[in-house]
């Protein structure tokens, strides 16, 4: 089985229980990087699917908690060699059925690490696939064959402005899900999710082959139950990180969002 | 996406470039170039592609350009022959004039330009970044006399050097917005600007002010400022009766180089010659000088010359310059250096401000640090090369320098 496959599993693993799958971010190695293992481990405890992203210095896709971590990351050091490393361990001590684990970075550190390498010194990490957000389908060809050949995906996003015919291309290619953001904007805004989201969601439900998980602004409880008809999962990103900042207890915000008893 | 140019390779896109190919159909200069924006900006782009596919051929739409051009900017701007800097440096010394333009530099011709389009595509705002502020200047100029409103991003650091320009970009009826992430100078106020943007792909249009970013700005900004190559390639014919040996400008994102520069690229017995930011030195955090110093790799929206380090994080720059303080340049300029056509330099701060100061001196004329690192180049390249005819590219004036020169060359007067 490809690693890539374990992304749709799961997820649909949720769906059979009932509720959306929820996809988690971290910021790898935020707030630091030591103890980020124990981190990771303890969101892959309560997430269905965890993206570990890398730090750039220019992430222009996100919103001032992403910065923040980002920024903090990079100082305490964080780069992608110590990030497959970390992950290395880490997969070799839990069990295969974990949580899949997907890197979320932007372009330029990956091809700082070389394109050559980085599928099969992902693969041996136990990474299953990437999101790369300033990468569209036109310019992604030469990463996405590079990772179809170690049996990694390459997810792709589709957003309230993308035209339906170009919704098709983009589902056709996404490996593991289909990101669809919830709105034109940067992450970690709060989203009202109006009437006007849903119909843009019955409409990627309805053209995408591929699950479909919402992400960007997913603070609460409401807005997963708002969602959850139209969409296989629910992703988490700038609401977590702001638990991690605050030395919360990331379980119980996770637990939150699924509507679980928060266990004390 | 990381190769390395060979020569066979270099012969081919050099003979690309005197075809007059580039951009090819995915907005790409060679290897350079191309489109890496998030998801939510593809449609705005393909938008803006097709507004200038259709209104930079159009006559109507070059019309109004050229009229707001002639009498709302002052062109064609003219050409001076720098007399006692010909005598001091032994060559012919010729400036062409963007000082002289309305609002003081080069960047009201892209600026105008592309206020225009953004009615014509019918966006109910502009938002624009700037890092010495003439571009926000321009904008927001462009914008009161298109009646458009206008946003305009600006590091902090930038405010505080080039606060005259504020003052102007307020009176002028914009907004400006203080960008307090990253850097807080050029590079930061642009990715806020790109944040912005994503938020509201359709009302809003993005008024980038240099010869970067995704396919089509690099064209875009290309096609606008060539105004200033043309003009200067005919006054130098009906001045000197040839054209120069060599063409010399600033470089930072590259807009007015590639401006002067791109009606002489077939003219293949002109060299030029592109100068960036030396700032205090060669190390990492210490320049502006991507060229010179940077690896391919994708930042802002396009693959080319970065400064960044071995893990692929953007470096911090340093220039005395804001309007070169950048630490990526236009793919087109990574292009033409690839293949020899034009040779890019470094000047440090040092020799920058001192050509500045020689100028003032030497004719009455106070251009702006980023110009006056052309200056500077031309009066390295003249000792090189004695009695040779060179076109310099005066890109702005320096009044807007005025805090930075006071902590500086003025500070030991009284």
């Amino acid at each position: 089985m490809a690693a890539r496959d374990s992304i749709g599993d799961a997820i649909r693993a949720a769906k059979t229980k009932g509720r959306p799958a929820l996809v988690a971010y971290i910021t790898a190695g935020f707030p630091r990087r030591k103890g980020f293992r124990e981190l990771l481990s303890s969101v892959c405890e309560s997430a269905d699917v965890v993206e570990v992203g890398v730090p750039f210095t220019d992430p222009m896709a996100d919103g001032t908690t992403i910065q923040r971590s980002s920024r903090a990351a990079l100082e305490d050091g964080v780069t992608l060699q110590w990030i497959f490393a970390e992950l290395e361990a880490f997969s070799a001590q839990r069990s295969k059925h974990g949580a899949p684990l997907l890197l979320m970075s932007y372009l330029n550190p990956l091809l700082a690490y070389g394109l050559a390498r980085l599928p099969k010194d992902a693969a041996r990490a136990g990474v299953s696939g990437f999101i790369v957000p300033d990468l569209p389908l036109e310019e992604c060809a030469e990463l996405r064959a590079a990772l179809e050949a170690q049996g990694l995906a390459l997810v792709q996003f589709v957003t309230p402005v993308t035209p339906s015919a170009r919704m098709e291309l983009l589902s056709e290619a996404s490996r593991g899900f289909l990101y669809a953001v919830t709105m034109t904007g940067t992450t970690g805004k709060n989203v009202a999710v109006p009437d006007e989201v849903l119909d843009y969601f019955a409409r990627v439900k309805e053209i995408s082959t591929v699950p479909v998980c919402a992400g960007f602004g997913i603070r609460s409880r409401d807005q997963v139950e708002r969602l959850a008809p139209f969409v296989d999962g629910v992703i988490v990103g700038s609401a977590l990180v702001e638990v991690i900042e605050r030395g919360e207890d990331t379980g119980a915000f996770l637990q939150s969002l699924r509507g679980e008893a928060i266990a004390t | 996406m990381t190769q390395v140019i060979s020569a066979a390779e270099a012969k081919t896109l050099l003979a690309n470039v005197m075809k007059d190919a580039y951009p090819d159909e995915r907005g790409r200069f060679g290897p350079f170039g191309g489109r890496y924006v998030p998801e939510t900006l593809v449609p705005a782009l393909d938008r803006l592609q097709a507004g200038v596919d259709r209104y930079l051929h159009d006559v109507d739409f070059l019309e109004a350009f050229h009229a707001e051009l002639k009498s709302w900017v002052g062109r064609p701007t003219p050409l001076t022959h720098a007399r006692e800097l010909s005598k001091r440096w032994g060559a012919q010394i010729y400036l062409k004039r963007e000082d002289l333009a309305h609002t003081g530099a080069h960047k009201i011709n892209n600026a105008v330009g592309q206020v225009l389009l953004a009615k014509k595509l019918g966006a109910k705002r502009v938002i624009a970044e700037t890092g010495a502020g003439q571009h926000g200047v321009a904008s927001a100029a462009a914008c009161a006399r298109l009646d458009m409103p206008c946003t305009v991003y600006m590091g902090e650091v930038d405010m505080e050097r080039q606060a005259p320009n504020v003052g102007r970009m307020k009176l002028l009826g914009a907004t400006v917005v203080p960008v307090t992430s990253g850097d807080r100078t050029l590079r930061a106020a642009v990715d806020e600007a790109l944040r912005d943007w994503v938020s509201d792909p359709n009302g809003t249009y993005y008024c980038l002010g240099s010869a970067v970013g995704p396919h089509p700005y690099p064209y875009l900004v290309r096609e606008l400022q060539s105004v200033i190559g043309r003009e200067a390639r005919e006054q130098m014919l009906a001045t000197t009766g040839k054209l120069p040996d060599s063409v010399i400008a600033c470089v930072g994102g590259g807009s007015n180089a590639i401006g002067i520069f791109y009606p002489f690229v077939k003219d293949t017995e002109v060299q030029m010659l592109g100068l960036e930011a030396g700032g205090l030195g060669t190390g990492l955090g210490q320049n502006a000088a991507s060229l010179a110093y940077g690896r391919p790799g994708v930042l802002q929206g396009a693959y080319s010359l970065l400064l960044q380090d071995e893990h692929g994080q953007i470096q911090e720059t340093h220039s005395v310059s804001a309007g070169l303080d950048y630490p990526g340049v236009g793919p087109e300029h990574s292009l033409l250096m690839s293949i020899g056509r034009v040779k890019y330099e470094a000047v440090n701060d040092e020799d920058a401000l001192a050509a500045l100061a020689e100028c003032c001196a030497a004719e009455g004329i106070l251009p702006a640090i980023e110009s006056s690192h052309a200056l500077a180049g031309a009066k390295r390249h003249a000792s090189e090369h004695p009695g040779k005819t060179l076109l310099i590219g005066l890109s702005g004036r320096g009044d807007k320098d005025m805090p930075t020169l006071q902590k500086t060359i003025l500070k030991d007067q009284v």
